[in-house]
């Protein structure tokens, strides 16, 4: 189990390395110039031990050994701070060019990602995955390294200098840093499990708000704001409870390990004077060691952070070369050709398809549309009606049969040509944030002034952009803020009005348009069907009854297709439909 | 941020406290040098073994009182933080509960949501980081420059000139990147804004062939945000190896100085050796105050935000009245009753008369945005009349207390939420203490009785956050139970049967006829045939009414509710009847 976990976190690493290896020579430079400005800053203390040594007492100074030292610390310095910052440069470079790229990447696989797992999978983890996962990468992983290496470095390099000048302190030292890494390793794995119980009654605190907060019209309607904020204080209370906990436990790790560095500090110091005056020792030497008694603790302090900043990156590298590596969808073949000159003609045949294989929906699914014919599709809301638009557009490739349009099958054609050929207008409806303008334009960004106008006429938006202060130009969020779900839906019709395209893919509107503006829509729908097929996805008895064919369905399944008169006579399920439908009940009436 | 500081009050000693240790952990480490100064001076000069273990013993317990003052300080700092935040999070939560629903509407619950959580986390990071660090990284820094001067005057000018200097650098740099990395920010949020569209809107981008333009649109956001975050970095960059200059620099002075005093005899050997490490203390510190700054303003942020919040006071003006009936007067009456809403120019109602007795049905009908459901939410004052008065039993609605006014109504919003909950539980929000067979009576006037029979375990069946486990028609049912079990005088389902289907919505207001309390009803759709059969309909058209009367008289006579109910019931079908 543990050997699987790590064979993954390096192939994960792996991964990485390769998108790093158009920036190697940034990791090169950046390594060089990390090792080079580690070994001079180490080299400082040494030093000004050195200068110590020369200022011995009052009339006993050595001027020319101290100038040699300051020309020499200077000189360091120079070199170091120059040595760090092209360093930084390096690594921003390298940080957020491989973050782009990988955005990059992870974008291109979201646009030909198939609908499947785009409908699988809740948006908000997938942005997440694109947005935060890379940066805390990002952060994790580039920052880490870099922790760790001139961490590493560091320790070396002071236990080298250590060396070079006492053995014996250096003992010393060495024994009693991996102190401070223990106490600070027991501390996190303690104050984890408060961690995890804070953010449990968080997560727990944040559902209550947002369901509260989210329907506060419902509460105050019901006047229940006593009894939520209860409930609401309940939870509250255990919260305050555990963070305190988990912030106090927390927050001892930093006292903890500088008094493992005191008494480090203090260790050398014993050792130290005790080595002066056994001869062993000058007393410059003992400053130095001091200062790199406190150098070399620093490291074991941050590499314990490190090593979790890692994981946490590698985990969140995982997520993102989940959705990078993703299976896109089947891309166009190389013979796939373009439809052109579309009638509308459309032919499905022993189709079968199914979301999950242990699920049947659609068998031996036949049907002949000759242009201009209206096939609707009727049935009870949830019956799986937005199936068959997934199959007519190719959103999702049928298991077996063929749809075929204009005697060519959908598979062999390009999806591109394929989904120009129908306009589709969804009752759930979307809007890009952006213009109204941009909105209508999004199928034809080359369309002229008139024609958007034109298209917003016949769709019976104009008047009611007019009167907007911005007008086309108005400025509207991808939730369609400012606009009713009539108006949205509106300007989801503009868009396919300004384009005609041969056919078309309708989700007739339900309640959302109020009667007139949707008998408004109605007659536009009927300019706009005249001689194009249409497949209108119906709740209305009037367009039912003037479809050439009726496609019922239920549970997903297309359970009986004909004209309305012989489905009536057929006394099926179609009948039971459109009795409870759209037949009133007798007791309704007076 | 300032008014939140009196949610600390409570924690008015651990405030006071928190600090208060924290300096005297900071003392204690700075005497540390000038111990080890004492260690080089007496205990090396003179060879004095015994003195050297004192001062050494001196150190440890220096580090030891020092740990406890600090883990002291952490302790306090944390409750003060953590008590802090609970009680701010408890004021937002019952001040937002206070919120009317225009407040709601121009405010929005996502920005509420956020400013309940993560907002709120982020100021109890910030309240104790600043009781940990606040005082003790100043006080470090101008502590270090203190003692230098004890050790030596005129050595201690190298640290006056090296605190500005460094200063200036390390707040000149924030001061200038933390814009830039704002904008960095706005770059990012476009970058997810893309991101997102392009998996919401997937569909529809698909359908008109939008992928290589979307493509274009991300890689020239991203390149952007790319070069953002690089001029930053380019900036932030500059931090530590100018610190390192200055400090190094400082250090040379410090050498130079100490070698002339030291031949002077003026300092010791130790002295120098103590000034030097009082220097290495300072970078140390600034460069935590640093860090602690950039926490502190995000927290500041953030508290000014929750702040505005609190000082959003609910809009409302409660009167004095108690339900009282009148039987003189009509029960419920509108008088000219326009309203606007906020921020909108246009008035959403106009002009509104009409009078509802006592057990009436009353049909709404009209298009989208025609002001049904502003209509409605006129009686429990959800929002009040600009213009006009609506008066029941005789008294405007403003005059009454309001909880006393919409304890009598019960209302089915639009949107039909639950809370996660049993039924049962669901249910009785509408009448905490309804018995089993108060609520059974709701649920089979609701038309719900049957399914939740089939539901497991009945009424004690879970229903998950915001109803997920039960269908648009069952929520909607339950949301009219729960408006029934109260036994409201005035109930208004505000086209709360769109998604029953025309069978169960005629058996629901049928139902609703027989119940034997006399219950006045409001009835708002789109569809004819649920107000067709009401005492009286009132038909809207862009906030104005159109037609007033029953089905018969509009039938006749409003070419406004012909057209809707023509549409609805083609002629043909009407013929049949």
């Amino acid at each position: 189990m543990e050997d699987k976990k790590k064979v993954k976190q390096t192939e994960i690493l792996k991964k990485v390395f390769r998108r790093l290896g158009k920036y190697r020579i940034f990791l090169v430079f950046s390594i060089l110039l990390a090792s080079l400005s580690v070994a001079l800053t180490l080299y400082v203390p040494k030093l000004i031990g050195h200068a110590v040594d020369y200022i011995i007492g009052a009339g006993a100074v050595n001027f020319a050994g101290v100038y040699k030292v300051m020309i020499s610390i200077g000189v360091c310095t120079l070199v170091t701070a120059f040595a760090q910052w092209i360093m930084n440069i390096c690594n921003n470079k390298m940080t957020y060019q491989i973050v782009r790229d990988i955005r990059n990447e992870a974008f291109q696989k979201i646009e030909i990602l198939p609908l499947k797992y785009i409908d699988t999978h809740p948006h908000g983890e997938l942005v997440s995955r694109v947005i935060a996962d890379v940066d805390q990468f990002a952060d994790g992983l580039l920052m880490g390294f870099t922790q760790l290496f001139t961490g590493a470095a560091t320790i070396l390099g002071t236990f080298c200098f250590m060396l070079s000048v006492n053995v014996k302190i250096t003992f010393v030292v060495v024994l009693i840093t991996p102190v401070s890494f223990f106490v600070a390793n027991f501390i996190a794995k303690h104050t984890f499990a408060m961690f995890k119980l804070q953010s449990e009654t968080r997560g727990e605190q944040t559902g209550l708000i947002d369901e509260m907060i989210g329907n506060q019209k419902v509460v105050q309607t019901f006047g229940r704001k006593e009894e939520v904020t209860e409930r609401f204080d309940e939870i509250n209370k255990r919260l305050q409870k555990y963070s305190l906990r988990a912030t106090f436990f927390s927050s001892i790790t930093n006292p903890a390990t500088r008094f493992v560095n005191s008494l480090v500090y203090t260790g050398v110091g014993i050792t130290g004077a005790f080595s002066v005056l056994g001869g062993g020792l000058s007393v410059g030497q003992l400053t130095s060691f001091l200062s790199y008694a406190n150098q070399y603790t620093k490291p074991f302090n941050e590499i314990s952070g490190v090593v979790t900043e890692l994981q946490n990156a590698v985990a969140c590298a995982q997520r993102i070369f989940e959705l990078i590596e993703e299976e896109p969808e089947i891309p166009d073949g190389e013979s796939a050709v373009c439809l052109k000159n579309i009638k509308g003609k459309v032919q499905a045949e022993h189709v079968y398809f199914s979301y999950l294989p242990e699920q049947k929906l659609i068998e031996d699914f036949n049907l002949e549309v000759v242009p201009g014919q209206k096939i609707a599709v009727v049935g009870p809301t949830g019956c799986g009606k937005t199936t068959l638009i997934n199959l007519l557009m190719r959103f999702y490739d049928i298991d077996s049969g063929s749809i075929r349009v204009e005697g060519l099958d959908i598979r062999q054609v390009t999806r591109q040509s394929l989904r120009a050929g129908y306009g589709m207008v969804l009752q759930d409806t979307w809007l890009k944030t952006g213009t109204i303008r941009e909105n209508i334009m999004l199928g034809k960004p080359d369309a002229t002034e008139e024609e958007v106008i034109a298209a917003a006429k016949a769709s019976h938006i104009h008047s009611f952009i007019r009167r907007l202060p911005k007008g086309y130009e108005t400025w509207i969020t991808e939730d369609g803020s400012g606009l009713s779900q009539g108006q949205k839906q509106l300007l989801c019709i503009a868009r396919v009005m300004l384009l005609r395209p041969p056919m078309l893919i309708l989700d007739e509107a339900t309640s959302s348009i109020d009667t007139r503006t949707e008998m408004k829509i109605q007659e536009a729908f009927a300019k706009l069907m005249e001689g194009r097929t249409t497949f209108i996805v119906a709740h209305r008895l009037s367009t039912i009854r003037e479809a050439d064919v009726i496609l019922v369905m239920k549970d997903g399944k297309i359970v009986e297709q004909g004209r309305h008169e012989s489905l009536l006579k057929q006394n099926g399920f179609y009948k039971h439909l459109y009795e409870s439908q759209f037949v009133k009940n007798e007791s309704a009436g007076n | 941020m300032k008014s939140l500081l009196i949610y600390l009050k409570d924690y008015k000693k651990e405030t006071v406290l928190a600090p208060l240790f924290k300096l005297l952990e900071a003392s204690f480490e700075l005497i540390v040098p000038l111990v080890m100064a004492a260690v080089i001076d007496v205990g090396i000069e003179n060879r004095d073994r015994p003195y050297i273990l004192k001062m050494c013993l001196i150190l440890i317990a220096l580090g030891g009182i020092g740990l406890i003052c600090s883990i002291t300080a952490q302790y306090f700092a944390a409750k003060a933080a953590t008590g802090f935040a609970a009680k701010l999070r408890h004021e937002l939560f019952w001040h937002i509960q206070k919120f009317t629903f225009t407040q709601m509407d121009t405010i929005g619950s996502a920005t509420l949501i956020t400013r309940m959580t993560s907002d709120i986390n982020q100021v109890q990071a910030g309240v104790n980081l600043v009781l940990r660090l606040f005082l003790r990284s100043p006080f470090i820094v101008f502590g270090a420059m203190v003692m230098a001067f004890v050790v030596d005057v005129k050595a201690a000018f190298v640290f006056v000139v090296v605190i500005p200097l460094l200063s200036i650098v390390v707040f000149g740099i924030m001061l200038i990147t933390m814009p830039l990395y704002k904008k960095v920010q706005a770059n990012l949020d476009r970058v997810l804004l893309v991101t997102r569209e392009n998996l919401t809107g997937a569909r529809v981008l698909r359908a008109f062939n939008k992928e290589e333009s979307e493509k274009k649109r991300f890689l020239s956001g991203n390149q952007i945000l790319t070069d953002a975050q690089k001029y930053v970095g380019r900036i932030a960059g500059l931090m530590n190896p100018l610190t390192y200059i200055i400090v190094n620099a400082g250090t040379i002075l410090l050498l130079y100085t100490g070698a002339v005093r030291v031949d002077k005899g003026i300092l010791t050997q130790g002295e120098v050796v103590a000034l030097v490490n009082y220097m290495s203390q300072i970078l140390v510190e600034l460069v935590k105050l640093a860090n602690l700054i950039i926490t502190v303003t995000k927290a500041i942020a953030c508290g000014n935000r929750i702040e505005k919040i609190l000082e959003e006071k609910p809009d409302r003006k409660d009167g004095k009245w108690k339900w009282e009936e009148n039987e003189e007067t009509p029960f419920i009456e509108f008088k000219h009753v326009s309203l606007v809403y906020d921020g909108n120019g246009a008035e959403s109602l106009e002009d509104i008369t009409f009078t509802a007795k006592k057990g009436d049905i009353i049909g709404i009908i009209g298009g989208t945005g025609s002001g049904k459901s502003s209509l409605v939410n006129l009686i429990p004052r959800f929002y009040d009349a600009t213009k006009g008065e609506v008066r029941i039993n005789g008294k405007d609605v403003k005059e009454y207390e309001t909880e006393s006014l919409r304890a009598r109504i019960g209302v089915v919003p639009q949107k039909a939420a639950l809370f996660k909950g049993t039924i049962a539980e669901n249910i009785r929000w509408g009448k905490a203490d309804a018995t089993e067979e108060e609520i059974a009576e709701a649920l089979e006037t609701a038309q719900a009785a049957e399914f939740v029979e089939k539901k497991e375990g009945k009424l004690s069946y879970n229903i998950e956050q915001n109803g997920r486990n039960l269908s648009g028609g069952q929520r909607q049912r339950l949301t009219i139970a729960r408006a029934l079990v109260r036994k409201p005088e005035i109930l208004i389902l505000d086209d709360s049967a769109s998604a029953l289907d025309f069978a169960t919505d005629a058996a629901l207001r049928k139902a609703l006829r027989a119940r034997k309390e006399k219950m006045t009803v409001f009835i708002v759709s789109q569809r004819a045939a649920s107000v067709q059969d009401a005492d009286q309909i009132i038909v809207l058209d862009d906030g104005e009414i159109v037609g007033k009367g029953t089905h018969k008289e509009l039938l006749l006579n409003c070419p406004a509710y012909q057209e809707i109910y023509y549409s609805q019931f083609p002629k043909e079908a009407e013929n049949g009847r």
